[in-house]
């Protein structure tokens, strides 16, 4: 039987992005998907800079850089991909929310992030969708989107190692070897527990909790969104650890269909739309984008984040598990920062320099350290 | 933002062919209040099509006569269901959200009875985005809402009954039907003739539907033309033949529309329609189907098991049960269709080349889908079904050219308009929403 | 009761050009009075046409008085306007 240097439970964007790094450095890699379609598949892909904390801004930031460097090859090898540099406008519809985008713009270029405020009227004149009487917004240019579906599968087509992926439930973690449902192990030098909101299953100590979304997609319409549209209220909701709420989130797909988002609740599973929930977060959007009334939505689905407590995720050696790593616990960000996670799970697993501090996201935070 | 109030009923009944009238009627004695919603403008379904220059049946205009007698039935035309509504009593078969062409709601419903008809099988073959190609029942409809196609030369072909309908109905209208290439053998013909002479009824209708461009054995190859249709190939036997044309009406077969059942849980059935036992009642408890839904089979059993399912919804089984040797007829004529008209899948899937659009919404080729492993797997990585008709054209197609099942939606059966969403949420009087 | 010769006059593009259908004509009868009645742009640019003809296909997809409805499932009405989707296809701005 084959043994692999690292076996990878989880095929989306984190684990793809993992994979891909481990398998560039030489690594005989094996990712596991059990296909069931998680944050990567029902996410917006949208690449933006958060800076709620120094150390979600570091990992968007780093990772930010990698898209931008993946752009060009993947817009030549995988058009399907559709990398798209449209940038974020952080709309800001009151006097207060407006000092926030000032207080955002100056930590963003203190970490030499280009980004500049807009006026009322400058907003109106790029974005004459949004209604009148916002105050304006902070344009940060270096965001952008990407098909993540898509861009997941060229990460794991495109390494230098050529990465085997099988479609296989993995069901316990031992050491070095993966039990799957159906039976069968595999055996690995060491493990990459990258599976989103399904990690508790097989490490029921790691504080992982759901966090649902919704989202829709209107047909194709005539007028024109160049930007990605988020209301400044968009942090405060998406950093809150209870309740149910929603926030205005647009992003102007390639088709000229328009992405709505964006919706939170806490510990359910349940997968089913609920209409309650969603036309609270429909009505958000009108509010900002008044003539979305007439527009038509042609699907609607649910996603699940996996949070943790305080909004970091877990990327590291497991504390008492040997063998065992993780990168899991992204919440709303893991197809942004998949790629500077992937960098500190090969640095951590080889033993090379990290690109950026990882203590910020150790697991030891929640999970301790064995005694010696 | 102004809210609809939500609207209630005792009995609903999704569509207005043949199946929801003969319901609507069966049950308006008991004095039920009962809502008919149907998308199209008029009442009729496919079969009983209005339009200017229709002659509608005797029994079309009976039927909607008598359904206006009733003042405990409302026809909503014009009205689509597009999505599951939030539940208000659990009582309930269920709550759905409708949309007409100024308006929104959710209506709730104390019964349900599902008579969604049937959608013509629509395969792609090199060329068939181009204006001018139409189903087959497509073309019949079109014509009878009005389309003139007069002197137009038309070509009809693909498989079934339907073709000869609508050769009839365009030649009616004025048209040059140049051909119907039927791609069932001459075999396969006559022996659906000799059945339909079991069924008065029908055979009278055999001899007016047969037409003198009539070729078995033959199969669409291309549609030619740049921005509209100006010719179609075809293969007869072992030659081709290009016959210049404005228009070919192909089509399939019929596929039963199943979605609403499957969204609201019901199982399906043999010949992929719902699944209904003796009194048209599905395997979710108050929700009954009829008609073409359940699988093929004609107007006339759709109009028994129309009123079977309007009496069993009403609670009167005696009623219901009266009608069960008429059914049985019926059904017998069903299986007998079923067996002469087998699509030839092989032959079928080699009518696309790599470069043809197998889903017209979102512009996705064949050879694009080949690479793909599943519907989903397809779905997600090529927006396959992705697109306004959610899959109902090229998941169909899927089925037959790859063999994968495809699945419905699970909440938007329809696009909807985003104002329509907006309002669908449950009423709370006073909305706790924290002010961020 | 039909009044067959009752005739219906809606406006069909930017250009309000006035077509005359038979009353009760569907809207994809009117557009197709300019052959080969054109409904909507592709994704990837090409020009459709109505296909199904019974509101499953969504092809027909048309602005009738600024709302996006189906041509084939709507009666013509006097005074209508009906634009073609000008919806931009894919790779344009």
């Amino acid at each position: 039987m084959a043994t692999y240097d690292v076996i990878v439970i989880g095929a989306g964007m984190v684990g793809a992005a993992c994979a891909h790094a481990l398998a560039n450095a030489g690594q005989r890699v094996l990712v596991l998907d059990a296909r069931l379609g998680g944050a990567t598949n029902a996410g917006m892909g949208h690449l933006v800079v958060m800076d709620d904390n120094p150390a979600e801004l570091a990992l968007s930031q780093a990772s930010l850089s990698q898209w931008q460097a993946w752009a060009p090859r993947m817009a030549a090898e995988a058009p399907g991909t559709a990398f798209n540099a449209c940038g974020t406008l952080w709309v800001a519809q009151d006097a207060e929310e407006m000092q926030e985008a000032e207080h955002k713009r100056a930590r963003l270029q203190a970490h030499g992030i280009a980004c500049e405020l807009l006026s009322a009227r400058e907003l109106a004149a790029l974005e004459p969708v949004l209604r009148p009487g916002l105050h304006g917004a902070l344009r940060v240019g270096g965001d952008s989107m990407v098909y993540a579906p898509n861009a997941a599968e060229w990460l794991l087509g495109r390494a230098a190692t050529p990465i085997q992926v099988e479609a296989l439930h993995a069901s316990r973690i031992e050491g070095r070897r993966v039990h799957c449902s159906d039976g069968s192990v595999r055996d690995g030098g060491a493990v990459l527990l990258a599976a989103g909101i399904h990690a508790t299953q097989f490490c029921p100590e790691l504080p992982i909790r759901p966090k649902k979304g919704h989202l829709a997609i209107t047909d194709r319409g005539s007028a024109t969104v160049r930007h990605q549209l988020v209301e400044l209220g968009y942090v405060k909701n998406a950093h809150q650890t209870e309740g149910t709420s929603v926030a205005f989130n647009l992003q102007p797909r390639p088709t000229g269909q328009w992405l709505l988002g964006s919706s939170r609740q806490f510990d359910t599973l349940e997968p089913a739309v609920d209409n309650a929930v969603l036309a609270r977060m429909l009505r958000r959007a009108i509010e900002y984008v008044p003539s979305l009334a007439e527009r038509n939505a042609i699907r609607t689905w649910t996603g699940f984040r996996a949070a943790t407590p305080d909004g970091l995720p877990i990327i590291g050696r497991h504390p008492e598990r040997e063998h065992l790593w993780l990168a899991v616990g992204h919440e709303g960000l893991g197809v942004t920062t998949a790629p500077a996670t992937a960098r500190l799970i090969a640095s951590s697993m080889l033993g090379t320099a990290a690109p950026i501090d990882p203590a910020p996201y150790a697991a030891t935070r929640f999970v301790q350290e064995c005694a010696a | 933002m102004t809210r609809t109030t939500p609207t209630r009923c005792d009995l609903l009944i999704i569509g207005a062919g043949p199946a929801g009238m003969a319901a609507a009627l069966a049950a308006a004695g008991s004095g039920m209040r009962i809502a008919v919603v149907d998308d199209n403008p008029a009442p009729g379904g496919q079969i009983w099509r209005d339009g200017p220059g229709v002659q509608l049946p005797p029994l079309a205009r009976q039927h909607r006569r008598a359904l206006a007698r009733h003042t405990n039935i409302e026809i909503l035309c014009g009205t689509r269901v597009v999505g599951l509504g939030e539940r208000a009593s659990t009582g309930d078969a269920a709550s759905l959200i409708l949309e007409n062409a100024t308006r929104g709601w959710t209506q709730h419903a104390s019964r349900l009875i599902l008579c969604t008809g049937a959608r013509e099988l629509l395969l792609p073959f090199p060329g068939w985005t181009l204006p001018g190609v139409t189903g087959a029942g497509g073309l019949q409809a079109l014509i009878k809402a009005g389309l003139n196609v007069r002197d137009q030369r038309i070509v009809v072909a693909g498989t079934g009954p339907l073709l000869l309908a609508a050769a009839s109905t365009a030649r009616k209208a004025g048209a040059q039907v140049l051909r119907v290439a039927e791609m069932a053998s001459w075999g396969a013909l006559a022996a659906f003739a000799a059945q339909l002479v079991r069924w008065p009824a029908k055979a009278w209708q055999a001899p007016t539907l047969l037409h003198p461009g009539l070729r078995a054995n033959a199969h669409v190859l291309e549609a030619l033309g740049s921005t509209q249709v100006k010719a179609v190939r075809l293969q007869r036997g072992n030659t081709v033949e290009q016959l210049a044309c404005e228009r070919i009406a192909c089509g399939f077969g019929l596929v039963p529309n199943t979605h609403l059942g499957q969204m609201l849980g019901c199982i399906l059935g043999e010949r992929s329609g719902l699944q209904v036992d003796a009194l048209m009642q599905t395997t979710v408890p108050g929700i009954y189907a009829a008609g073409e839904c359940t699988g093929f089979g004609g107007s006339e059993r759709a109009l028994v098991q129309g009123a079977i399912a309007g009496h069993a919804a009403a609670g009167e089984s005696a009623a219901a049960q009266a009608l069960q040797h008429p059914l049985a007829r019926w059904n017998a004529f069903a299986d007998a269709l079923h067996r002469h008209f087998p699509l030839r899948a092989e032959a079928l899937a080699a009518l696309p080349r790599p470069d043809t659009f197998v889903c017209r919404c979102e512009d996705v080729a064949h050879g694009a889908l080949q690479a793909r492993s599943s519907w989903i797997d397809a779905k997600l990585h090529t927006r396959c079904g992705m697109g306004a008709c959610q899959g109902r054209i090229c998941g169909a197609a899927a089925q037959v050219l790859y063999g994968w099942a495809p699945q419905p939606a699970r909440h938007l059966l329809s696009p909807a308009r985003i104002a329509t969403l907006a309002d669908a949420g449950s009423e709370p009087t006073h909305e706790s929403v924290p002010r961020i | 009761m039909k009044n067959t010769a009752a005739m219906v006059e809606v406006q069909v593009g930017a250009a309000r050009v006035l077509v005359r259908v038979p009353a009760g004509s569907s809207v994809a009868a009117a557009l197709a009075q300019q052959p080969p009645g054109c409904t909507r742009l592709s994704v990837s640019g090409q020009w459709r046409a109505p296909l199904c003809g019974m509101g499953v296909c969504h092809e027909c997809r048309v602005l009738i008085n600024g709302r996006e409805r189906l041509a084939c499932q709507t009666v013509c009405e006097d005074g209508m306007h009906i634009t073609t989707s000008s919806a931009q296809p894919a790779g344009t701005t």
